[in-house]
């Protein structure tokens, strides 16, 4: 099969950024990325962005002509993919798929939302979009509510304390105190995240990824092309699965089967296993996704993932560290995250990450759309054999 | 929102909201709720039809939002569970209670409520929430 | 032989005290206590209305009447706080119910009284064979003027009959209504909370018409004050159905289960059709019950039930009155302002 990777980066800072709009954060994260690449426009095949909802955030559609208008990029392909909070990641996928077809060699993948011209119950609304519009949203269930639903049912079946919950944030605020493009560089503790406001019971207000502007993106380019790029990172693995859409139609509530079943079809394509893996990046929309996506990644023991939290494990220094950059506390620009995530890995491939895991050789990027209807996991590696 | 506000949308629903309507699979059997137009196990071989269920059920998990979306402010604080229908299927609603009564495990009743008001002028959406069921 | 069928209440959970209204509007509890004859009131939650009120008390009734929705021929709901100026709370009723669609459907509005009217519509389309079986509603959410004498005592809450000739449970004897042009309480629209006449509402109002409606009935019938059992009166508050009963010649006795509102206040159209389901709760076969309803405009329905034997087995087949009324929990006027909407932003 055809080899590709990943030959330039660029992201926004991510927060508030009341001066800046949709279509002024892609561009700049488009352009960061080429100049990363040491790359002209004139060099771009196709461009793809991931977009959760512009249309309900500022009433604008056609996202995907959007962005390459405004990169000065027409006539080139553009398209847009949604899948909820996992539509970087899709974007990603589309792109490696159509460089792996032979259509295009050099392509332009980018993440961009801006969700702060709402008002925030006007957010909180249209986030519900990721979740089933007619028997969700309808009856005023949020998002932070449907992974509530999950913490509780969780805490429930496998006996985890609302402390070691808290856990993930702490961990995460302290990674993200190194990184300039963090919406939030402050550390806190366990009990800052008890005393935090209730959102949705059981979740507080640190347990949570705040609402973003911000936009990321990467170049992605086919062996031919790479092979000269010394700082390549290449994508060694990539899957894609589905579940239903509501919560309430999945078996199990705590564990999320779309990315157990993403997670299978990237480490088999990648030849490689959960202990191979040295940094993963996972989707902590809320604290308790992260919990469990160590058990749906194989990196723990159904039930057990909050030891590996315990333990320090995946702390900087640990056997695997996960969200080494601060995670989704980053920031969360729904559209963006995926690629933010990628960025990470190949930063930490390439060893100029923030936080530095020590001969990071092989990575992992873990997006969910909505409550889990929608996962995707990349594996990336320095040299692939 | 602008689909809030749609008649047609709300009206569509209001069978299977008002009564607990679901889908019962004449193929395999399979009971669902909501309602589907498509029996995802069988797929074409399926033979859908409406299914009057209890409405009756117990709370498998639950939350409180504090934070609610645009529209919902004056309701909340409100409860919302995940409720496993006694015919099977789970749906998530509105638990009438106060928080500090509502349990894991605890067996909940239907009932008729209004969902949301839109605006001063706009139409009420009915549906049911659920209630915790003493009497078990 | 047509009668009722079947019967339920629905009376919300929440509870204001007359002492809590009255400390906020620096009055003394005791004086209207004693007035008024009443110690709290119903009051609904943030998203109950004269409609969700009405399903319920409607799922109750069927229970009790044992069959299916579909054989319901007209649906009629009458209040003075249907949710719409414009739709009807009929129709949504029907659809969460499951009857219908050939069902006739109309909301009625005569104050405190539409309810028993509604009654009195279905009794007689059952009679003249256009329907088999009839249901008809009094619910309402009534509001009053925040620190007015009504604000003690207008409450929330509803009552369903379902009417018909088969398998009844209560025989319809007699029927007298009593209706002049009597404006002793109003509400003018798209005005939030009604006015009233204060005194005038007492003796050319209520007494009046419930007990001009009242003799009339017993006249028609040939009946006297030792023939029935029990006595509704529309309660407005604890103090006239009293001097109504009274004034009658009634033994007070037979109001005993006729008097919840000094525990759940004035449910306007459902208040004495909630007061006959309590009767009904209690009632032996044979037993003859006379309800006179009161409505402001003004009017009063007046009926003669006798009891059947067929009670026995349809009371117990869904929850009783006074089970809605033990249900409750207080709350304060914050809550209460709050939940009624009386704090315009």
């Amino acid at each position: 099969m055809e080899k590709v990777a990943v030959i330039g980066i660029g992201c926004t800072k991510m927060g508030e950024h009341w001066e800046k709009s949709l279509r002024d954060l892609s561009t700049e994260a488009g352009a960061l990325a080429l100049k990363d690449a040491g790359l002209s426009g004139k060099d771009i095949d196709a461009l793809f962005i991931g977009n959760m909802s512009a249309g309900r955030f500022t009433g604008q559609e056609h996202v995907g002509a959007l962005a390459v208008d405004q990169a000065g990029l027409t006539p080139i392909p553009a398209t847009r993919c949604e899948a909820a909070c996992a539509s970087g990641s899709l974007a990603f996928r589309k792109a490696y798929l159509s460089i792996l077809s032979g259509h295009h060699k050099i392509v332009l993948v980018g993440g961009a939302e801006k969700m702060t011209d709402l008002k925030s119950t006007g957010s909180v609304a249209t986030l519900m979009g990721a979740g089933d519009q007619e028997w969700e949203s309808s009856i005023g269930l949020t998002f932070t509510g449907l992974y509530a639903l999950m913490a509780r049912a969780y805490m429930r079946k496998y006996g985890l304390t609302r402390e070691e919950l808290s856990l993930v944030p702490v961990k995460n605020h302290k990674h993200a105190i190194n990184n300039p493009y963090a919406q939030f560089n402050f550390e806190i503790t366990v009990e800052d995240v008890m005393k935090s406001p209730l959102i949705a019971d059981p979740l507080r207000l640190l347990d949570c990824s705040p609402i973003t502007d911000g936009a990321a993106a990467v170049i992605l380019a086919s062996e031919d092309v790479a092979k000269d790029f010394e700082n390549a990172v290449w994508i060694a693995g990539s899957g894609q699965a589905s579940d239903t859409l509501a919560l309430h139609g999945r078996e199990d509530v705590c564990r999320i089967r779309a990315a157990e079943k993403a997670a299978k079809m990237a480490y088999q394509q990648a030849g490689v296993g959960p202990d191979d893996i040295d940094i993963a990046e996972v989707h902590d929309c809320f604290s308790i996704a992260e919990i469990i996506a160590y058990e749906d990644l194989g990196f723990a023991e159904r039930g057990k993932g909050k030891d590996l939290l315990v333990n320090k494990e995946t702390t900087i220094g640990g056997k695997i560290p996960v969200n080494t950059d601060g995670g989704l506390k980053v920031g969360h620009p729904v559209g963006a995250t995926g690629i933010k995530q990628i960025i990470e890995v190949v930063k930490q491939l390439r060893g100029e990450a923030s936080n530095q895991v020590k001969d990071a050789k092989i990575g992992l990027t873990h997006n969910v759309g909505g409550s889990g209807a929608t996962a995707i996991v990349h594996i990336l590696k320095k040299e692939l054999d | 929102m602008s689909h809030r506000s749609s008649i047609p949308l709300y009206w569509r629903l209001q069978k299977s909201k008002y009564r607990i309507v679901g889908s019962k699979c004449l193929t395999c059997g399979t009971i669902y709720y909501p309602p589907k137009t498509l029996c995802p196990k069988c797929r074409s071989k399926g033979e859908l039809e409406n299914i009057q269920l209890s409405g009756k059920g117990k709370i498998i998990s639950y939350t409180v939002i504090r934070t609610p979306p645009e529209g919902f402010e004056k309701y909340s604080p409100y409860v919302v569970a995940l409720i496993q229908l006694d015919e099977g299927p789970k749906i998530t609603g509105q638990i009438v209670d106060n928080p500090e009564k509502v349990e894991i495990g605890k067996k909940v009743t239907p009932v008729f409520r209004k969902i949301y008001e839109d605006g001063e002028d706009g139409i009420i959406h009915y549906g049911v929430k659920w209630k915790i069921d003493e009497q078990i | 032989m047509v009668g009722i069928v079947g019967y339920g209440v629905y009376i919300p959970r929440f509870r204001i005290r007359v002492e809590e209204i009255a400390r906020v509007w620096n009055k003394d509890p005791d004086v209207i206590k004693k007035s008024l004859m009443i110690e709290e009131k119903s009051v609904p939650d943030i998203d109950e209305d004269t409609v969700t009120i009405s399903v319920e008390a409607a799922k109750n009734a069927l229970s009790r009447a044992g069959i299916d929705p579909q054989e319901i021929g007209a649906l009629y709901i009458g209040s003075e706080s249907h949710p719409y100026a414009v739709k009807p709370s009929g129709t949504i009723v029907a659809e969460a119910l499951g009857m219908g669609p050939e069902i006739s459907v109309v909301d009625t509005e005569f104050a405190c009284r539409a309810g028993t009217t509604c009654m009195f519509l279905c009794m007689g389309l059952v009679e003249a064979g256009y329907i088999k079986y009839g249901m008809a509603i009094g619910a309402d959410t009534s509001q009053g003027k925040p620190g007015d004498a009504l604000e003690y005592t207008a409450a929330a809450g509803g009552a369903a009959f379902v009417i018909g000739k088969n398998n009844i449970l209560a025989e319809l004897e007699g029927f007298y209504s009593y209706v002049t042009d009597t404006t002793d309480f109003w509400r003018r629209e798209g005005q939030s909370f009604p006015s009233h006449g204060a005194r005038f509402t007492g003796k050319p109002a209520y007494f009046k018409h419930v007990i001009e409606a009242t003799k009339g009935l017993m006249k028609k019938l040939s009946l006297k004050q030792e023939d029935f059992d029990y006595v509704v009166f529309h309660s407005p508050n604890g103090k006239f159905p009293r001097a109504a009963a009274k004034a009658l010649g009634f033994d007070l006795e037979k109001l005993k289960y006729s008097l919840l509102v000094s525990k759940i206040g004035n449910c306007y159209s459902g208040s004495s059709p909630i007061s006959l389901a309590n009767v009904l709760d209690h009632a032996k076969p044979g037993e003859r019950i006379l309800m006179t309803s009161y409505g402001s405009g003004a009017g009063s329905d007046s009926f003669s039930f006798v009891v059947t034997d067929k009670i026995n087995e349809k009371r117990d087949k869904a929850k009783k009155t006074e089970e809605y009324v033990n249900d409750k929990e207080n709350i304060d006027y914050g809550k209460y302002a709050r939940l009624r909407g009386k704090l315009k932003f």
